[in-house]
């Protein structure tokens, strides 16, 4: 089933991808090669040596347009990518780290404008790697929201 | 038996909320596919643009994550009898296994207990057999008194 197919030829080789974006730190190509993160609009930025996440402002992540608010999931999106990526950047592993459960809580509505989010390990061990993260909008210290993770890895033998 | 229950007209206007009035809803393609009491049930079609692992073609968890919001909001709504505002105050997710690709995945989420101010949800995922879920989802959520979805005025 999971074996190379005939297709495999024209489809990125995430290894490469993430061994790239390290070596170079720049994440643009591994997360052009992911189509949810395009779909969402989400993209990773470098900021004094801190991997944010950044989900742009589009129409399409409304989840209330009366208040108006963002999507809860789409947060969850970015809060749950924000952290592999940061797992990727700062982990011992290279290939895609699982989601075991990831926990939300929602502290505010989200508006509608761009939204941000930092991701820290708490935890590397040889399998599991905990992460916490936050999500914010134009002010740093009102996060919108905070998630928990944990990954499944694969360390480099 | 001069009039329709109101259930099913209340019914029939938030699902033509759910589906067509919340953008990211729609952007997602999400349908409301069933309900029972306290109980309802979307379905997230597969698409290409939804995978995150584009070597396997796997469904993005971000998308599985807003699948179970939205659904688990929805319970509450039919549990409510109302389209009332809401708004998740948690949502714990846990992955069981990956989606297969190119399959549907369908959410089902059950309000089990609504207080004055908040109302408690459990929520699988799975791909046509709940005995053989993809995810499980717990979540809270408070509850306002304001009314959800497009003014009277708006309204199709």
């Amino acid at each position: 089933m999971s074996g190379p197919t005939s297709q495999a030829t024209d489809k990125p080789c995430l290894a490469d991808l993430v061994k790239r974006a390290r070596e170079d730190s720049d994440f643009s190509a591994l997360v052009a090669a992911i189509p949810y993160a395009n779909f969402l609009g989400v993209r990773m930025e470098l900021r004094a040596g801190e991997l944010i996440g950044v989900l742009g402002y589009s129409d399409h992540l409304v989840g209330n347009p009366t208040v108006p608010a963002l999507h809860g999931g789409t947060i969850g999106a970015l809060l749950e990518s924000t952290s592999i990526f940061q797992v990727l950047w700062a982990a011992d592993t290279l290939v895609l780290p699982k989601t075991i459960n990831l926990t939300i809580d929602y502290l505010r509505s989200a508006k509608p404008e761009d939204t941000f989010c930092h991701g820290v390990i708490t935890k590397q061990g040889r399998r599991v790697v905990n992460v916490r993260a936050i999500a914010y909008q134009a002010n740093r210290d009102k996060p919108v929201a905070s998630a928990n993770a944990h990954f499944l890895v694969e360390p480099r033998e | 038996m001069a009039e329709r229950p109101p259930d099913d007209e209340a019914l029939a206007r938030f699902r033509q909320v759910f589906d067509q009035w919340i953008p990211h809803n729609k952007a997602l393609q999400l349908e409301f596919v069933g309900h029972a009491p306290g109980v309802a049930m979307i379905r997230l079609p597969y698409a290409p643009h939804l995978v995150g692992n584009p070597e396997t073609g796997v469904l993005h968890g971000g998308a599985i994550t807003s699948l179970m919001d939205a659904t688990c909001g929805a319970s509450v709504f039919i549990k409510r009898r109302k389209p009332g505002r809401i708004a998740t105050l948690d949502l714990r997710i846990d992955y069981l296994k990956p989606a297969t690709p190119e399959l549907d995945v369908t959410a089902r989420a059950e309000c089990y207990k609504v207080t004055r101010s908040v109302a408690f949800v459990r929520c699988i995922a799975h791909h046509g057999n709940e005995d053989d879920p993809i995810a499980h989802a717990a979540g809270a959520f408070m509850l306002f008194d304001e009314h959800f979805g497009p003014k009277k005025e708006q309204r199709p």
